[in-house]
């Protein structure tokens, strides 16, 4: 089945491009470890998914770009086609002139409503072009205009259109310390929107991608594009084809239905993050080798103390001893110390991956009581290694991990709201100070929920 | 790709135009080696078949044939205009573009804009509606004047009004040239500040910036340049003050230096939105980010490096250095000391191969010397574009939305005040029809509502930051299903 992407804003675009090309290499790799015919499969299944065909066999990608200004695209439409290896449609764009000016109430109020003709109608062409349709990744930021006003108010109408189909929002979480003045409003708008209509929010904070560049790949001069890079190495792990059981012989053939089906048991717990090892700069990477115990022993524990990356673990983290009560609710004064998960899964890539033990993952302790782990934790094993690494492992956990960070949004922006300030620039173009009331409840909601677990 | 106007009213705001437009040319001809059209270079500049007479002949894409500036000169007096007409620029501009009168505004600003407002409204608007019409979609009106004379003050605030009417959607920039304290104008505190109101009400955005702040940059370039301090020499073309390399040569006029400093401050602002880069940065979000009210819209900029050295390899100490420059009192374009006054936000533009890890170092490391209004403990804004100015390796342009300016209109309120108490000069105000002193004393009082704003903000300065009480939400989850029941606020 097929996914159909949405790239908005520049981020959006930007992020989309890497995304794309990150799949398409990992492919095509010499270094996949299986024999032909896996290869071959896998390859199948990845083109399927993300790719048709077009009469001189270059790769388009099943995408939708979408800008108010014409920079970003072009920039995106040329890297693609030079890349020589694939190419986004002629048609699949959708560009103005005059950007959103990083405002989120011009962007869901005005462009939106505006432009909302054009853009489903191209939405609509991508998804004939499926032969069976999967559903919606939507690429964007949250601090911009575009990418989180017009990404609110595509999502809303793919939920009244698309009803049946799900839709996965990949979000870029800014910096804590300014890309965009505004930000804290437009983060807040953009959420509480898409906690309404979205299926899943899949969250990539840039500060902690920003670490990853600067710590485990070794970077001195970190550009967007090594960050879109590192983001887009963790969401080719997760999209790759899998397999669907340990005996079965071919890929999984719904990626975001069993994504959601394992990890959204509840619409009121949808936010998603991703952590992955080993990753590291190709110079070293050539110099290690892994145990998938080792691997899985970091990622547990990343996952139990809830660290961003594989340096810097707290190993004294431990998860509370099963059997006694829980050791009260989580309190955001303190240091964030036991992450609890509604849902992990794990997927596994490369050689031996068979004897891979994930007991660990499995301890109840993990998790909140409502879901047996034995329906709170999945694994997905699969032989055919991921862009060069010989083994990786992803962990995709429905967790605590996202709670403080958005605490901080929302203190920030309320903050920032008491004083009124900017707040003419959002009623100008419709939005008033209640919808950001609504906003700011909605989301202390959902911090209380997945404080409360 | 939006399109952008400007309008040059009075002698300095033309000399300031022409200055721009040749850099301007010079810029886009270092970027577009291939003589094609772009959308970059119709930011500024229409592309004309001089074949074919009269309006049309607007040619929107393929090979540059003649490049007209997107452009409205105005003045009183036709010396200015004349000379650039006559100058190496005069291609640039087409007849159809400019309004000029013989005897001047005499440094009144009521001559300026109620008699020659009145005179040529229609005229003005016919032409500003021309220049519209040639754009795709047109986003600024950037307009130049000086503050303390008569035509750019009167007459570049009247139309402010008119643009406000006229094109409700289009963001007004205004680069005001404030007087500085030893100003030969006489009557020119009480052209500034009738001008202020006229800001105050009509301006989007407000670019101050005053002559003796130049002056001393030009200072500090000449001495360092001079000094032989500098062990390698300077790369001419990127002095920030240079003209050198343009494609015209022009006769050097005494205030081409400065002027050349406002012109590069104009084309780095817009640099983002003409060029591409890793974060880009357009005209509507300076508005946006930067005005966090409406009247407290006056921005205090910084240019930095001021030159760069023939050294290729640019060590990271030395781009550290173009961070810390941009908050020392010496780089701003305007007497004021960002750094020990209150910030509402910030703006960091930057050009050149400069990637987001460089600029999140530096923010990192200035912040704990800045001040930033509570609500705004993180105001920074940032861009990142590929193409460094002519010249340079890279730079930076800071905009500052600072308390920093109210020593500026504190002055110049005194000054308007030692004038106003003697009623000197005054008959020549009021003589003009539809003048009163009313108008002087509502003038001084927005201005004064203006400081007060500013004094109210700094009065929080350094005040603990509280982090105010949130919304408390109940939830009531019983233990079998899941779903949130009630919601209350407590």
């Amino acid at each position: 089945m097929s996914v159909v992407t949405v790239q908005l804003g520049q981020c959006g675009n930007q992020i989309g491009f890497e995304v794309f090309d990150a799949l398409l290499s990992d492919s095509h790799s010499s270094q996949g470890l299986c024999c032909k015919r896996e290869n071959e499969a896998y390859q199948a299944s990845c083109k399927e998914r993300f790719f048709s065909e077009e009469e001189n066999g270059v790769p388009i990608a099943r995408a939708v770009l979408v800008d108010m200004e014409p920079k970003v695209i072009n920039q995106t439409l040329s890297k693609a086609a030079q890349s020589g290896r694939w190419k986004y449609g002629q048609h699949a764009c959708f560009c103005q002139k005059q950007g959103s000016g990083n405002n989120w109430a011009y962007g869901y109020s005005v462009h939106g409503p505006r432009h909302e003709e054009s853009i489903m109608d191209l939405i609509r062409k991508e998804v004939e072009k499926c032969d069976s349709f999967s559903g919606f990744f939507i690429i964007m930021s949250m601090a911009g205009g575009t990418g989180s006003g017009i990404g609110a108010f595509v999502t809303q109408n793919l939920q009244d259109q698309y009803s049946n189909s799900l839709k996965m929002n990949q979000i870029i979480w800014p910096y804590g310390t300014g890309e965009v003045i505004v930000q804290n409003y437009n983060s807040i708008l953009t959420l509480s929107h898409l906690y309404r209509s979205s299926d899943a929010l899949l969250v990539h904070e840039n500060d902690a991608v920003h670490k990853i560049c600067a710590k485990l790949m070794n970077i001195k001069q970190i550009s967007f594009s090594d960050i879109n890079q590192v983001l887009a190495h963790q969401l080719g792990s997760v999209f790759q084809p899998t397999y669907s059981a340990e005996s079965s012989f071919h890929y999984r053939r719904n990626p975001l239905g069993d994504l959601m089906e394992h990890l959204v048991p509840h619409p009121e717990f949808k936010m998603l993050s991703i952590r992955n090892v080993p990753h590291m700069s190709e110079n070293s990477l050539a110099y290690s080798t892994f145990t998938w115990a080792g691997l899985l022993k970091h990622l547990r524990q990343m996952l139990i103390s809830n660290a961003k990356m594989e340096e810097g673990i707290d190993w004294h983290v431990r998860p509370p001893l099963s059997g006694l009560p829980s050791l009260g609710k989580m309190s955001l004064n303190k240091d964030l110390h036991f992450n609890t998960s509604i849902a992990n899964l794990v997927i596994l890539r490369g050689k031996d991956v068979q004897s891979a033990d994930v007991e660990g993952f499995k301890d109840p302790a993990l998790y909140t009581s409502w879901l047996e782990p034995v329906n709170a934790f999945n694994v997905w094993k699969t032989q055919r290694a991921f862009s060069k690494y010989e083994k990786s492992a992803v962990l995709v956990s429905n967790s605590q991990f996202l709670v403080k960070p958005l605490d901080m949004i929302v203190g920030k922006a309320w903050n920032m709201f008491a004083s009124k300030a900017y707040i003419h620039q959002y009623t100008k173009f419709g939005i008033e100070e209640e919808d950001f009331l609504d906003s700011f409840t909605s989301l202390e909601q959902v911090v209380a929920s997945y404080c409360n677990l | 790709m939006t399109q952008s106007v400007v309008v040059q009213v009075g002698q300095c705001g033309n000399q300031i135009g022409c200055c721009f437009w040749d850099l301007a040319l010079r810029e886009h001809a270092a970027v577009n080696q291939k003589g094609i059209y772009d959308e970059a270079i119709s930011s500024f500049f229409r592309n004309v078949d001089t074949r074919v007479v009269g309006d049309g002949g607007s040619i929107s894409k393929g090979k540059i044939c003649s490049l007209k500036a997107r452009a409205v000169l105005i003045d009183m007096e036709e010396g200015v205009v004349n000379e650039i007409l006559q100058g190496p620029l005069r291609d640039v501009f087409d007849t159809k573009q400019l309004i000029t009168d013989i005897s001047g505004s005499g440094n009144n600003w009521a001559v300026g804009h109620r008699v020659f407002g009145s005179l040529y409204q229609d005229q003005i608007l016919e032409k500003l509606r021309k220049s519209a019409e040639h754009c795709d979609c047109l986003q600024c009106f950037f307009i130049i004047h000086s503050m303390g004379g008569g035509t750019g003050s009167g007459l570049g605030t009247f139309l402010l009004k008119m643009l406000e009417d006229e094109f409700p959607e289009v963001y007004r920039f205004v680069t005001s040239i404030y007087p500085s304290g030893e100003d030969d104008v006489i009557t020119s505190p009480y052209n500034s500040i009738l001008a202020m109101k006229e800001l105050n009400e009509h301006a989007d955005c407000v670019l101050p910036i005053d002559n003796q702040s130049l002056f001393d940059i030009i200072s500090k370039i000449d001495l360092m340049v001079n000094s032989g301090k500098l062990g390698t020499t300077v790369k001419p073309k990127s002095l920030v003050t240079s003209s050198s390399g343009a494609l015209k040569t022009r006769h050097k006029k005494p205030f081409d230096a400065m002027n050349n400093i406002v012109a590069n401050l104009l084309l780095n602002l817009t640099s983002s939105a003409r060029f591409e880069g890793s974060l880009n940065m357009d005209l509507n979000e300076i508005s946006m980010n930067l005005v966090p009210f409406p009247q407290l819209h006056y921005l205090v900029s910084s240019l930095t490096p001021l030159y760069t050295l023939t050294d290729v390899n640019i060590p990271p100490r030395r781009l550290d250095q173009m961070f810390s420059d941009a908050f020392s009192k010496d780089h701003q374009l305007l007497r004021a000391d960002p750094k020990h006054s209150l910030y509402l936000a910030c703006a960091l533009m930057v050009r050149g191969n400069v990637q987001i890890s460089d600029v999140r170092r530096n923010i990192e490391r200035l912040k704990p010397s800045l001040q930033f209004v509570s609500w705004n403990q993180e105001g920074w804004k940032t861009s990142l574009c590929s193409i460094p100015p002519v010249g340079h390796s890279h730079s930076l342009l800071a905009l500052a939305n600072n308390t920093c300016v109210k020593p500026t209109f504190m002055e110049l309120k005194e000054r308007f005040m030692r004038l106003y108490k003697k009623k000197a000069h005054l008959h020549h105000y009021l003589q003009v029809e539809g003048m009163e002193e009313s108008c002087f004393t509502e003038a001084v009082s927005s201005l004064s509502a203006l400081i007060q704003e500013y004094n109210q903000l700094d009065a929080t300065k350094n005040m603990p930051v509280q982090d105010l009480p949130r919304l408390s939400i109940a939830i009531i989850l019983s233990s079998e299903n899941i779903s949130p029941g009630s919601l209350q606020f407590l």
